[in-house]
């Protein structure tokens, strides 16, 4: 708007600026610290380590079984969006095109397991898992990670398929397709975009996703980041430079998809889509 | 069945068109495996959980939770949560407001947003492995601090560094979800606001804060919940003996160092209890105030 | 105290200018405008109007010229401190607020007195006819309803101008026409200076003292309504203004007139801006080209819609140039029809200003 603006309002602007300033500031430095660290020598009573070398990333690859973890990550993360999308997008479709009774029952159903923190409904839900020996291995952690990750998609997707007129669809009917060509030709190209925005948050997630794989996983299918946990836990007071170099490993691999999913997707929706049918 | 004036029978509707009427063939039936897997995988658990949380290893049924609600060890993790959630929670949301404010006119908002976005894709557990260094008493934070003359400040292992991972994981969340409240409501309220006298402050108080309302309520509800689950960070960060003993690490140690899945599932149930009572407080002040459309007209 | 514009004797615009980026939106705009005109800004979309509105209003700042209100100089000064009313497209009624609130907002944020406050919405509740829905929320109201309660908001504060920016455009065709005939009352009754903005020539025909017509950024015409259908300044004015026949002729100068050359017929026309020969635009009103047994120009007749009072036609001559006509008797496609069109009403514009 067409204003001068007072020296209080610019003190307060000012104020607001360096805020956030300081805390994308130390957040920048934080990660530089592990960074750093990871690459460090000795690193004690100084600003930055004596001398560096990569060593501590073999010895962290090694220590710590990354290559194992890795795997065990992809597989996990994997399996989590594969079926995810394949339970959550039909769902999500029949959501946003029918209006049948008990609709409003259903999104509230979905809306649960994303609103409930992992904890809470974690922990029962390990019980049940190690009570029907699915606990303790990949299964398990992959089922645990469904549970928020398919009504993700599931609400992700609605708006989407909501945006893609109705009468396309009836449009293609009339020229004479059937369902399954329906969604060959027509619905799955339109919605890919959604789709790939849709699974690359639920990959993004289920990387950083730490408690339920933590209270499921058993010893050869922990995912990184409850790896990492593991290592930092057991370290101590002072975290070694080989368990930072594992954290910069586990750093690439979110940061990577997250650049990838940033190219689709708003940043905004990796956290509000869902938010904002909750408030629907 | 009616009989017609020829005698023959004539079924009114049939069944499926019938049903189709009120919505449901065989696209609703898509979204019959989703319902069905979250009803196993999340309301079932929940259940099973709940009853089990009053079948106790010994006692009466309700064991678990009379020795809950007797140890100080165990009932002083729900002030202890408290402690850190409800502060971190306001201050998490209420700060987001006059930042979200500043953002959203900004030309680079869409890198500032990808920026924020980071510490909530790096996850609790790294957010608190970086503050034990960075936060340390070696580290650099410590170190500025000594060199302005604050000296050296004892940040982590305490409830202080577990509060700072708080900010630095829920901030950027609340401030998200803030902004994009605020960028739902019609601009040209503001103008007209304006155009009939009011600066900005009168425009924040009369016109953007009744309408973010229903939003901030939400965000306090969404923000609230997350904070007090706080699990990791206070174990790594924090001091999990003591003053940052959160309940989810009682239920933890229930579960995984007593294997008594039992109480494990009481803590928990005590835990979404507390919760929700939170929750509902928030919401039904939230019903106070406005909760309609934030547009201003059918234009 | 009944509620009457405060006292102003004229706004200036001086080459009120605005770029965005490297489009240059408004270029050089300047107007007078005199307490109690009320002066409608016409144009198709993208011509500037809302740009220059919101100029006035201080939503936007401008990147060169000035406004003034008497001896003072305004451009500079911030919305909330010009102390105009306006009213906005969609309405931009204040949701979480009631009828008479929203209609006292302006009046609270001067710091009038709650009592006070209270009257002075009753009297523009009772001037925009909405006298019992004072306690509703607007989500309540109509659209009809909810144009009556913008118009109040802005007119209760006693504004020395009122603004509106398409304020019917919104509204089904009934209403538009009902809502036409308030706001001039309502304009009449306040005294202050209104300016509208429209893209609708019949609503700024019927309601304004005077009309800016816009493109493009630039002001191509101001006059009185008469004036601008009567005589447009320009080819370009002349076909927003509803002279569909454009006819790119040749003109031959013949004494106080021109003779151009239409369907291979030579007609006495009108020169406007000062062109006597060469290539010319000739524009003409479907309703200013008649049919008639002694007319000159022949056309085949393609297209022929009834109106009701009339048809109104397209036909083409032998050389293929087509044009728009009416005719109150029915014609059939094909039929050859003679059209005859008075000098006075074909107006002849050189082809460099087009």
């Amino acid at each position: 708007m067409a204003t001068e603006k007072s020296i209080g309002e610019r003190l307060w602007a000012t104020a607001i600026w360096a805020l956030v300033f300081i805390f994308i500031l130390n957040f920048i430095a934080m990660v530089a610290t592990v960074v750093i660290n990871s690459f460090g020598t000795r690193w004690f009573n100084a600003w930055l380590p004596a001398a560096f070398t990569t060593r501590w990333y073999e010895s962290a690859w090694n220590e710590f079984q990354l290559h194992d973890v890795l795997i065990v990550t992809f597989e996990v993360v994997g399996a989590v969006v594969l079926l995810s999308a394949l339970l959550g997008v039909p769902a999500a479709y029949a959501l946003a095109r029918r209006n049948f009774p008990g609709k409003q029952l259903v999104i509230l159903l979905f809306l649960l397991p994303i609103l409930v923190p992992p904890i809470t409904f974690g922990i029962p839900l390990a019980t049940v898992l190690y009570q029907t020996h699915l606990g303790g291995n990949m299964s398990g952690v992959v089922l645990a990670n469904l549970v928020p990750s398919v009504p993700f998609v599931v609400l992700v997707m609605i708006p989407f398929i909501e945006q893609i007129d109705p009468r396309i669809e009836a449009a293609a009917r009339v020229f004479g397709a059937g369902t399954g060509r329906l969604f060959m030709y027509v619905i799955l190209p339109l919605l890919a975009p959604g789709i790939l925005a849709a699974l690359l948050l639920v990959l993004v997630r289920t990387i950083a996703m730490f408690e339920l794989t933590f209270f499921t996983a058993g010893p050869g299918s922990q995912t990184l980041v409850v790896a990492l946990y593991y290592a930092v836990y057991a370290a101590g007071v002072r975290a070694g430079q080989s368990i930072d170099a594992m954290a910069v490993i586990y750093m690439l691999t979110t940061l990577v998809w997250l650049l990838i999913a940033l190219r689709f997707v708003d940043p905004t929706q990796i956290v509000t889509r869902v938010k904002r049918e909750a408030a629907a | 069945m009616s009989k017609r004036a020829t005698g023959t029978v004539v079924d009114p509707t049939p069944f499926r068109v019938r049903l189709a009427l009120r919505d449901l063939d065989g696209v609703t039936l898509l979204a019959l495996p989703a319902v069905l897997f979250v009803v196993t995988l999340f309301i079932y658990p929940f259940a099973y959980g709940f009853v089990l949380s009053f079948q106790p290893k010994a006692g009466n049924w309700l064991a678990n939770y009379t020795k809950f609600f007797s140890d100080p060890f165990l009932y002083d993790t729900i002030g202890a949560t408290f402690r850190l959630a409800i502060p971190a929670t306001l201050i998490n949301v209420l700060i987001s407001v006059p930042v979200a404010l500043r953002v959203r006119r900004m030309r680079y908002r869409r890198l500032l947003t990808a920026i924020l976005v980071i510490p909530i894709t790096l996850g609790t557990v790294l957010v608190a492995e970086g503050l034990l260094i960075y936060l340390g008493p070696q580290g650099w934070f410590n170190r500025v601090l000594f060199i302005i003359g604050l000296g050296k400040i004892r940040l982590v292992h305490n409830y202080t560094g577990v509060m700072l991972s708080l900010i630095l994981s829920g901030f950027p969340f609340t401030f998200l979800l803030t902004l994009s409240y605020l960028t739902g409501i019609d601009p040209s309220l503001e103008h007209a606001a304006s155009t009939l006298g009011a600066k900005a402050r009168a425009r924040f108080v009369h016109v953007l804060l009744p309408l973010l309302a229903q939003g901030l309520a939400i965000n306090l509800c969404l923000s609230f919940v997350q904070t007090f689950s706080v699990f990791p960070s206070a174990v790594l960060l924090g001091a999990p003996a003591g003053d940052t003993r959160v309940i989810s690490i009682a239920a933890y140690q229930a579960a995984y160092e007593q294997y008594d899945s039992s109480m494990a599932s009481a803590i928990a149930m005590i835990m979404g209890f507390c919760q929700l009572v939170v929750v509902v407080l928030i919401l039904s002040g939230r019903s106070l105030a406005y909760r309609g459309a934030v547009s201003g007209g059918k234009g | 105290m009944p509620i009457a514009a405060r006292d102003f004797r004229e706004l200036r615009l001086e080459s009120m200018s605005r770029t965005f980026g490297s489009i240059n939106a408004l270029k050089g705009v300047t107007l007078n405008v005199q307490r109690g005109e009320f002066i409608a800004l016409l144009g198709p979309s993208g011509c500037g109007k809302s740009t220059a509105l919101n100029c006035l209003a201080g939503l936007l700042t401008l990147s060169g010229g000035s406004i003034w209100l008497d001896a003072t100089r305004i451009d500079r000064l911030a919305p909330e401190a010009r102390g105009f009313g306006m009213v906005f497209q969609n309405y931009a009624l204040f949701p979480h607020m009631s009828v008479r609130r929203n209609i006292g907002f302006g009046l609270s944020m001067q710091g009038v007195p709650n009592d006070k406050i209270s009257r002075k919405v009753d009297e523009a509740l009772s001037i925009v006819r909405l006298g019992d829905q004072g306690d509703k929320l607007p989500g309540q109201l109509s659209g009809g309803q909810q144009q009556r309660v913008a118009i109040a908001r802005a007119i209760v504060i006693e504004p020395p101008l009122v603004l509106m920016d398409e304020p019917l455009s919104n509204l089904d065709a009934k209403l538009r026409l009902e809502m036409r005939a308030e706001i001039r009352r309502i304009h009449e009754l306040i005294g202050s200076a209104t300016i509208y903005v429209t893209h609708d020539q019949g609503e700024a025909l019927s309601l304004a003292d005077r009309i800016v017509v816009m493109r493009a950024g630039e002001v191509r015409q101001v006059g009185t309504p008469e004036e601008l259908y009567l005589r447009p300044a320009h080819a370009d004015v002349a076909e927003f203004m509803g002279y569909r026949n454009q006819l790119r002729v040749r003109a031959t100068r013949a004494d106080k007139l021109v003779n151009v050359n239409v369907g291979g017929v030579s007609l006495p026309a009108t020169p406007v801006d000062g062109v006597d020969e060469g290539e010319v635009i000739a524009a003409i009103r479907p309703d200013d080209l008649a049919v008639s047994a002694t007319g000159s120009i022949a056309s085949t007749v393609e297209s022929a819609q009834y109106h009701g009072h009339s048809f109104y036609c397209s036909g083409r001559t032998d050389d293929g140039t087509e044009l728009y006509f009416q005719s109150d008797r029915r014609v059939s496609k094909g039929e050859i029809v003679r059209l005859t069109a008075d000098p006075g009403r074909v107006l002849v514009y050189s082809r460099a200003t087009a």
